[in-house]
């Protein structure tokens, strides 16, 4: 048998007989003709006979995409993403489409209407989210590669969580076209992968300008390239802020390892201040919730999706429909979106919580000048236990303090496997300026490649 | 009831929603903007149906026609211009919320002059922006009665501007001749062509002073314009004069029934949490302006001028002739070829006035070429003044050839050897009116001439039998 189909059928096996719920939705039969393509030469490119897997927020042309949501069961997209389409031209493989939180709203892929996945680390935990599915899949062997969104740390947190490597883009870098918005003005396709070089490669083939979304920035550069071993005369900033209450001391000390490693690599660290930090979750949330309230309008099962009821007017119909086809935290945060844009609020939640958002920009244009890449906790403990949080969502959100100011500034970051508590992987995240893509990648790779953190789970 | 002997208490302000249908494509997609007679739902795409995913990016040419549309009515064009999404639920918006533009729209503080009786009206025009078309709903039957509902998508996505003005009209009329006349500005842009169905709708805001402001929603023809608001202001008239206060309100206009019904009070507001649309980047259009402004065709007023100028002709002749580009184009085109002024009387006068009594627009008219060739026979004497009004109803109403259209009908002034038969044959059977003649009395020439013009049917010339009468009756 051919040698990528012969990888095809293995991953698959892996998946048969996988505990971890990390896909919805499994194309065997295509991933088994791309191969089979490449196997004979047709086709060709950086990832030619490579398997990725694609969060299920991203459309696939003819393959069922469900947001991880019951309101979308059933709907098959007429058109692929462009980031998808970028896979497609270079030769991967795609699996299958991979678990999430509903909407992508979620720190860990319980809020998946198709349940929950699994930390390969601990079958009792979870995988982190809202990305869960591609961060397992990745770590489980059940693809080399995989695609998540990052909104508010949804890349980096399972990453984190479950030991692998993910890069949230500088915004503008990857095409949205594709990307079923949760919000908008947050949100970049990032790549998962087991190392740095194969998240690089990754990100190569699916940045780029983009013509059919606004957003897109035109900027070239090879990120592949800068996977070089060397961090001297470096300068990491070390935010104080980032190590506040909540941090949890093994994930403090790993991070502070991991500093001292790239100082003794050449490097020079100093600590650095984001005082702005503070109000970033509060003002993550409002736009967030605010975007999504208005993302998720479409969903009346008027033209696709979940459909119930007959002989009914329009009003009851669409009514029923949300009501039965949203999940609670969905509708949680529709409702406090659409109370925080309403007249009278607007400016008291919506307004403000931009003008945070500026300042927020600002702490981190101002540190830029001083300091090359920043060095951070990814996420303040490693991965809780299913169901933890599940009374208690405010605590789930505190989870995110971490990610999101990466996402409201815009900015890229890589998170990285930095140790462990117990078996359970911790993730350091290196955070740079607009389109520093290439100093990260070279901080993280030159970590990578001087350190052993980058194990596979127990079994696997 | 008398429209204009309300002037000086109405207060009217509208907000025209006219379709950018010259474009080629969509606001926001690369849909085509031309879908009058497709099947329903064939010009759509995963943008303007808004499947999950799909991102609208902006169509550049919609951007410059709409600073177009604002420089030719003398607005300031906005330094940075945004999109916004206006929430709200509806079978026809495919996203749940419909993107316009609120806090910056693309042009503001313009003016644009309108007729009063008697006096000239100046209307502010307090912003033009950009937006989408929402889908077409199709009902079976009426509202009322439709058990289902069908949607078209092929609309959703139609590039619309929104001229909204200050409430600085008078009365239905003056508003009427407001839309005429931005539609007319929009013709000459080529921007516009407002006699497709759905080109132009009007929501039209109206109150009598001191009283509450009533908004009229869903005007779809040039001519509900003036009715819906003859019937609002009779209605808060008959109010007043019962001594029923009027509440503010949006009523819906039944173009039908001619009437206007409740939609929603005051209490029953919309909220539609208007916020940055994210999937749009925000334009500077400032920097577009003088290159655009460089482009500007010359519109209605100077056209008008230009014309009194080149072809002497009178005013109000100019400004019939100019307040349709169509019509404008239409004589120029003739006033080429022809006597400039005789094309004027011609066009303004006889085409238009045919036209209009039967309904009908200069685009359905017979072409220049014939109107030429009917004012050349006109002036070589070959038919009479009669006989060319006779040629156009006949191009009008069957169509055809005017040369044809002369000869089936005899329309051709006679020989002159049969007007002058038909001279001898007057002089014979007349011999008491030649005496008279004879005899000094020269209104027996009139009588004589009258004859021969009956026996000609009216095909003779008059001038030319007056002058054979004379010379046979020096002869004999
Ligand atoms: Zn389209």
């Amino acid at each position: 048998m051919a040698l990528y189909e012969e990888s095809v059928h293995k991953a698959f096996d892996r998946i048969k007989h996988s505990k971890l719920n990390a896909y919805i939705t499994l194309d065997k039969e295509g991933a088994l003709e791309t191969a089979g393509k490449v196997d004979d030469g047709k086709v060709s490119g950086r990832l030619a006979g490579m398997t990725v897997a694609v969060k299920d927020c991203i459309t696939t042309k003819g393959l069922l995409t469900t947001c991880g949501s019951k309101i979308l069961s059933g709907y098959v997209p007429p058109f692929d993403a462009e980031v998808v389409a970028r896979l497609r031209k270079e030769g991967a493989v795609i699996t299958g489409k991979t678990n999430m939180d509903e909407f992508a709203m979620g720190t860990s892929t319980e809020s998946s209407y198709y349940g929950p996945t699994k930390n390969p680390w601990d079958l009792t935990r979870v995988p982190g989210g809202s990305s869960g599915g591609s961060g397992a899949a990745v770590a489980g062997l059940e693809c080399r590669m995989a695609l998540g969104t990052d909104t508010g740390g949804s890349v980096r947190c399972p990453a984190s969580f479950c030991g692998v490597v993910g890069i949230k883009p500088t915004y503008g870098l990857v095409s949205r076209y594709g990307v079923i918005a949760y919000a908008n003005s947050l949100e970049q396709v990032g790549p998962m992968a087991r190392n740095v070089s194969d998240a690089a490669l990754l990100l190569d083939v699916i940045a780029g300008h983009d013509p059919k979304d606004s957003t897109s920035v035109p900027h070239d550069a090879c990120y592949t390239d800068h996977l070089v071993e060397d961090v001297k005369g470096l300068t990491i900033g070390v935010p104080k802020e980032y190590f506040g209450e909540g941090t949890d001391k093994k994930v403090d000390n790993a991070v502070w390892s991991a500093i001292m490693k790239l100082d003794k690599l050449g490097a020079d660290y100093k600590e650095v201040s984001l005082p702005h930090t503070k109000y970033a979750l509060s003002a993550y949330y409002i736009i967030a919730m605010c975007e999504a309230s208005s993302n998720l309008a479409r969903f009346d099962g008027l033209r696709y999706g979940l459909r119930i009821g007959k002989d009914e007017n329009w009003h009851t119909t669409f009514s029923r429909i949300r009501a039965e086809g949203f999940g609670e935290e969905v509708k949680r945060r529709i409702m406090l979106g659409t109370y925080a844009l309403s007249e009278g609020y607007y400016g008291k939640y919506y307004l403000k919580a931009l003008k945070v958002r500026t300042l927020i920009k600002q702490d981190f244009e101002k540190v830029f000048k001083g300091v090359d890449v920043l060095a951070a906790p990814t996420m303040p403990t490693t991965a809780f236990k299913i169901g933890e949080h599940a009374d208690d969502p405010l605590s789930m959100y505190m989870a995110d303090i971490d990610t999101v100011p990466v996402n409201l500034a815009g900015v890229p970051s890589i998170s990285v496997p930095c140790g462990f508590a117990g078996k359970l992987p911790i993730g350091i995240q290196f955070i740079g300026g607009f389109f520093d893509e290439p100093k990260i990648i070279r901080t993280a790779h030159t970590y990578e490649l001087n350190t052993d953190f980058q194990k596979l789970p127990e079994g696997f | 009831m008398d429209g204009d002997g309300l002037e000086g208490s109405v207060i009217i302000g509208l907000e025209i929603h006219c379709q950018l249908n010259k474009l080629n494509s969509k606001l926001f997609c690369g849909c085509s903007t031309k879908q009058q007679g497709l099947e329903p739902n064939t010009m759509t795409c995963p943008v303007c149906l808004g499947l999950p995913g799909a991102l609208p990016v902006i169509n550049k040419k919609a951007v410059e026609y709409s600073i177009m549309v604002g420089l030719a009515l003398s607005c300031e064009i906005a330094e940075h211009t945004q999109f916004y999404r206006k929430n709200y639920y509806y079978p026809d918006l495919p996203r749940g919320f419909q993107i316009t533009q609120y806090d910056w729209p693309i042009a503001s503080n313009g003016i644009l002059t309108v007729e009063a009786d008697g006096e000239e009206r100046t209307v502010r025009i307090r912003r033009v922006h950009m937006e989408e078309d929402p889908g077409r709903l199709v009902h079976q039957g009426s509202i009322e009665t439709s058990k289902f509902v069908l949607v078209d998508y092929n609309r959703s996505g139609m590039p619309l501007l929104e001229v909204v003005t200050e409430p600085d009209l008078r009365s239905p009329k003056e508003a009427r001749r407001f839309i005429n006349k931005l539609r007319n500005i929009l013709e000459y842009l080529d921007v516009f062509d407002g006699s497709l169905e759905g080109a132009l709708r009007v929501d039209a805001n109206v109150s009598l002073r001191g009283g509450a402001r009533v908004e009229i929603k869903n005007i779809s023809s040039y001519k509900g314009v003036e009715r819906a608001l003859l019937f609002e202001i009779s209605r808060q008239q008959n109010m007043k004069r019962r001594g029923v206060k009027v509440t503010q309100e949006t009523r819906h206009y039944d173009d039908e029934r001619n009437c206007t019904i409740t939609l929603r009070t005051k209490e029953q507001a919309e909220e539609y949490r208007y916020y940055p649309e994210p999937d749009l980047v925000p334009l500077s259009v400032k920097s577009w302006e003088p290159r655009l402004k460089a482009t500007l065709p010359e519109l209605p007023d100077a056209r008008r001028e230009r014309f009194k100028k080149q072809y002497s002709i009178s005013d109000d002749h100019a400004k019939v002739i100019t307040s349709e580009i169509r019509v404008a184009n239409y004589y120029e085109c003739v006033a080429g070829k022809c006597e400039p002024r005789l094309a004027a009387t011609w066009v303004a006068d006889y085409l238009k006035g045919e036209l209009n009594y039967r309904d009908r627009d200069i685009k359905d008219a017979f072409e220049p070429e014939k109107m030429i060739y009917i004012l050349e026979q006109l002036k070589t004497g070959i038919i009479t003044d009669k006989g060319a009004v006779e040629v156009m109803r006949a191009l009008l109403d069957e169509g055809g050839d005017p040369k044809d259209i002369i000869l089936s009908r005899n329309l051709a002034k006679v020989e002159t050897d049969i007007t002058k038969a038909a001279v001898k044959d007057v002089i014979k059977e007349n011999l008491e009116a030649i005496r008279d003649y004879k005899d000094g009395k020269p209104q027996a020439l009139n009588y004589l001439v009258g004859k021969v013009m009956k026996k000609t049917n009216g095909r003779a010339d008059p001038a030319e039998v007056n002058l054979l009468l004379r010379e046979l009756l020096e002869c004999t």
